[in-house]
Parts: C-alpha cells; structure tokens; sequence
C-alpha cells in the first residue's frame, strides 16, 4: 500500500520541481528539448563496445542538476528505478559475445562485458537526461514547445487533457485501491474477477466526468484549442547561445576521445 | 515491453520516430475532421484512466505474481483505432518523460509497438470481425483474448527486430525470440482477459459507451493505403541508411578479416586516399583504443597501455564531471 502512494508521489515530486526558477527553468522549452535530443543521438550513435568516450557526456546531467537546482538524490533515484530494464537484454551480451577485445594483465575481457558496461552507461545517460528535462521544464511547456515545433494540435490538445486530469484520476485509482486493499485479507480478494469491475467502474466515471467536462467547456467558448495565461516564451538570445554550446561540446565529445586524451597525458602513453 | 534508448541506434530510433510522426500527423488529421468534438477530451481524460487503473493491480491465478492493464486494446475499443492511436501515445509520453520508461529516441518504437499494432491490426481486423454485428458478451471475452495475443505477439517481434538491427544488444535473433515472443504470450492472454472483464463490465452497464463506437464503420475509411506506405518507406530507409552505417563502421567485416589474417587491417595498400580514409575511419571506428589482440602477441604492451589510459581517463573524466556539478551548485547557492 505505501509503495503505491510512493511511487505516486514521486510522480508529483517531479511534477513540482520544474516550478523552481533558475537559469535553466527560465530558458525556452524548445531550446533544453532540442538539446537534449540531440545529447541523447549523440550518445546512442558511439559503438557498442564504446564506453570511455560516452564518459564525459555525464557533464551535461550533471550541469543541469546543479544549475537547475535539481536534488541529485531525487532524480538518481528515477534513474537507477529505470536501469534493470535495458540491463536485463544487456547482460545477455557476456554469454554470446565472447570475442576477447581487450586484454588486462592476465585476464581476457570479453566483448560482452564491455558492450554490456556501455549498455548500463548510456542506459544512466539518456535517462537522467529525459527525466531532468522535465524537471526543469514541466510537462506543459514541452507540449507547448512540440505545439511550435508543428506538432498537430489536436494531438497537443489531448496531451494537455491528459496532464491535467492524470493527477486526479491517479489520486482515484490509488483511493480505489488502498480500499480493496484494505478489505482483502492476503491475497484473497486481489484476483482478477474484481479487477474487471472495480476498473469498469472507475471507467464509467471516468466517462461521466469527461461528458461533464465537455459541457463545462462547451458553455465557457471552447473551439478546439486551449488557451493558457502562461507566459508565451520566445526563443531569445540566451535560448541560443544555450543550444549552440552544447550542441557543439557534443558533437566535439561524439568525435574525440576526451578520457583516452586525458589518460594519456597522465600514463604519457600517445 | 518498453525499447529503451540503451539499446537502440539513431538510425532505427529516428526511422520509427518518422513512421510514429506521420502516423501521428494523420490521425489527428482523421479526428479532427470527425464532427464528434466530444473525443478530444474523452481521449485524454481515457488516457489519464489507464494510468489510474494501472494504479490497481491484480494477482494472476496460478503464478503468484501480479500484473496490471496494459490498456492499448481498451482504448481503441472504446475510441476507435485513430484516437485510441493518439491517447496510446500520449500515455507512452507521459511515461517516457516521467518515468523514463523506454527514453526519448525510443519513443517513436515504443509508439510503433505500442499503439499501431493493438490500434490499426488487432482492434479493427480481429477484434471487430470476431465480435461481428451483434456483441455478446463471451464473444467479446473471445475476441479480445485473441486481439490482445496478437496485438502483444506483433509488439513484441517488432521489439526483437528493433534490437536485432540496432546491434547494441548482442542477442541473436533465434534465441532472442524464442525469450520474447512465449512472455508476450501469457501477457497477451493475461491483457485480453483484463479488457474484456472492463469491457463486459461496461458493456452490462452502460451499453450506449461502447455502442458510439461500434457504428461507425472504420474499415472503410482506415488510411490503409497510407498506413502501407509508411510501412513501405520504413523499410526502404531502415535498409539504406542501414547499409550505408554498415559502410561507415565496417565491424562485422573488419571482425573477420582479422580471424582470417590474424591481424586487424587490410594489407596496406599505401594510397594517400587510403589514408585519409582510415584517418576519419580511425575516427569513427569501433574499437579506436581497445585492442584486439593479435596472434604474434608483439605490441600487446602497448594495448594494455593503451586501455589503461582510457580507464585512467574515464575516472578522471567522472570525476571531473562531478566536481563541476558541485562548483556550479556552489556558485548558485553562494
């Protein structure tokens, strides 16, 4: 019961911490989208025994989290909750892929492990990166910024709708099954025969409240787009200059090996 | 499941994302011209319900474990394939950005396997010719079983060929499958008994929800023709711009050529072209720093030096990384 709430919760904490204002909260939605993308190409495009070179890729998350005033915690925390995913497929990578690539001292290293290894790199990469996207940006903006970017607005529409009801109708299912929950003893009663009615009424009210939605609207104008008194951002310098820079450290860090670089200058090995 | 950006390349995570775009572009186009301006807010609010229901779970008879609704095939039940296509993504957003579930580049496969299958195959070619005209309710039951299977079993090989032809997992393709395709299969069977239990349930009370829906005739206006070209134009690209990356990172090849000779390049030829060539290739290559060895053993000192420096200069990188996160914070808190 307390990991539903949590893990409920935690979807709102993520919620409310693109409300901070920082630089980086400040800058336009489609500049952190368009770099953020275009961080998450250039880590997926290094090969699959690359690991080294997709190292120095991490200052970007971690720029963001302290300029952004992100707590580091929170937001390694999501990340490492989405890791066994990819992990699961990458480790079968050491038990077909037993070409030994490198050799360490005596021990040979198989390909596998070092593929699995750059599965888990760019596993923590493109997924701090998503989720810290949001948190200094929130979800309506970046509707707003894909509005801009000629996504099709009905689409962006029903976008919004989902947003602002996937609170409430969260907060109902959770109310709904805290109170299953605390009417089942074990496991009886948590079959899947109550699960159809229990989600057929949640569904029927759910209906119910869209009709009434509707009509609330329809009586307050409404034509098919929705108006909101948020701040209408434009792409200004700063939103440049952001990109720009980062767009250009990536593309430098996607071409040259910076740690094998550096490692060099420190084992005078070049 | 969900693809995640881990394990996909920018080739197929950008070809998917174009198929999903276009898909996207013209269901929206399709809703937009219906005169029923009801949907719109029922396709989020229905959306939103997904997440609220996935809130509840449900132990699974005979295994212990417990499970949840996908909800890709209830709502195109209840949507029709065009919005149900558009509130199937728009839950895949919502997941991609909030839980990071699948990420951002594998957005566009998640939305392939996710919404098309159940949306445009599995509710309009088996669900409604197996329920016919006039639904009851074990027909139903019947017919969603099979779309969810099939729905998940078309999900998932896409999943196994998405993976396959990134090549960031080493899986072969056989046992890859042999995994993927018998899981679905207890998921797919588990989904379609969860939608039909709702359904029916909705059925019995309020039989007018589903009936909107039933109706009106999809088939004939499906953007069939389209939806196979974009299917059409997916594979052209994925091929070309698959086998001009095969050009550009030779690895198989080079994989071979070094068993064959026993060292890892081609006879040098001494052209300047030829060098120029292996220069960018050196650039964009496979394994620039970790070596192979090689069978006469010389040189292999040298690798060894070579990769330690890559771990030297890795940690020294991580740490420099996060020294620069703690400098930043410092400056804003000052």
């Amino acid at each position: 019961m307390l990991a539903i709430d949590g893990s409920f919760l935690d979807f709102k904490q993520l919620d409310l911490l693109a409300l901070r204002q920082t630089a980086i909260h400040r800058l336009d939605p489609r500049a952190k989208l368009l770099t953020t993308l275009c961080f998450i190409v250039c880590v997926v495009s290094f090969d699959k025994y690359e690991i080294s070179a997709m190292l120095p890729f991490l200052i970007y998350p971690t720029a963001l989290v302290a300029v952004g005033d992100l707590p580091a915690g929170y937001i390694l925390r999501k990340v490492l909750i989405v890791i066994p995913f990819a992990l699961m497929i990458g480790l079968f990578n050491p038990i077909f892929d037993r070409q030994v690539i490198m050799q360490f001292g005596a021990f040979d290293i198989w390909g596998g492990w070092v593929s699995c290894l750059s599965i888990l790199t760019r596993a923590i990469l493109t997924a701090s990166a998503a989720i810290i996207l949001v948190a200094t940006t929130g979800f309506p903006a970046i509707c707003e910024a894909l509005e801009k970017l000629k996504m099709p607005q009905p689409f962006a529409v029903q976008l919004l709708f989902l947003y602002r009801y996937i609170f409430v109708l969260t907060d109902e299912g959770v109310r709904t099954a805290r109170a299953r929950q605390l009417r089942t003893f074990g496991r009886r009663g948590l079959g899947i025969r109550h699960f159809g009615s229990l989600a057929g009424h949640l569904l029927l009210r759910t209906w119910e409240r869209a009709e009434r939605i509707h009509m609330a609207m329809l009586a307050r104008g409404f034509s098919g787009e929705v108006h909101s008194r948020r701040r209408q951002s434009h792409f200004g310098k700063q939103d440049l200059l952001f990109t720009v820079c980062w767009v250009i450290l990536f593309i430098l860090l996607r071409l040259y090996n910076a740690p094998q670089l550096l490692g060099s200058l420190f084992t005078g090995d070049l | 499941m969900h693809m995640a950006d881990a394990l996909v390349s920018p080739a197929v995570g950008v070809v998917f994302w174009a198929a999903s775009a276009g898909t996207i572009a013209l269901c929206s186009a399709r809703v937009r011209n219906e005169l029923d301006d009801r949907k719109v807010p029922l396709m989020g609010v229905l959306g939103a319900f997904v997440f609220a229901a996935q809130m509840i779970n449900f132990t699974i008879p005979a295994t212990g474990s417990s499970g949840h609704l996908g909800g890709g095939l209830l709502l195109a039940i209840l949507l029709g394939p065009s919005a149900a296509f558009l509130s199937i993504t728009s839950v895949l957003m919502v997941q991609a950005l909030f839980f990071a579930d699948g990420g951002l580049l594998a957005l566009g496969c998640n939305i392939f396997n996710l919404g098309i299958f159940p949306a445009f195959i599995a509710y309009p070619f088996i669900y409604r010719k197996l329920v016919g005209r006039e639904p009851c309710q074990s027909r139903m039951v019947f017919a969603a079983i099979i779309a969810a299977v099939i729905a998940l079993q078309c999900g998932s090989l896409a999943v196994v060929l998405q993976t396959v032809i990134s090549g960031v997992s080493s899986l072969p393709f056989a046992t890859f499958i042999l995994l993927m395709q018998p899981i679905h299969l207890a998921i797919g069977v588990v989904e379609g008994v969860v939608t039909a239990l709702v359904v029916s349930f909705v059925y019995r009370a309020r039989p007018e929800v589903l009936g909107s829906v039933i109706q009106e005739k999809p088939l004939g206006e499906l953007p069939l023709g389209s939806l196979l070209a974009a299917f059409l134009i997916a594979a052209v690209l994925i091929g070309g711009v698959l086998s001009w990356f095969a050009s550009e990172h030779p690895d198989g090849l080079e994989w071979s050529i070094a068993r064959i000779t026993g060292s890892e390049q081609l006879p040098e030829t001494g052209l300047k072209a030829h060098d120029a060539l292996s220069a960018v290739q050196e650039k964009m290559a496979i394994l620039p720093d970790y070596a192979l060895p090689d069978r006469t053993g010389h040189g292999s000192s040298q690798r060894v030096g070579k990769s330690l420096s890559g771990i030297v200069g890795g940690a020294l990188t991580l740490i420099i990384c996060i020294l620069t996160g703690f400098v930043l914070r410092r400056r804003r808190t000052r």
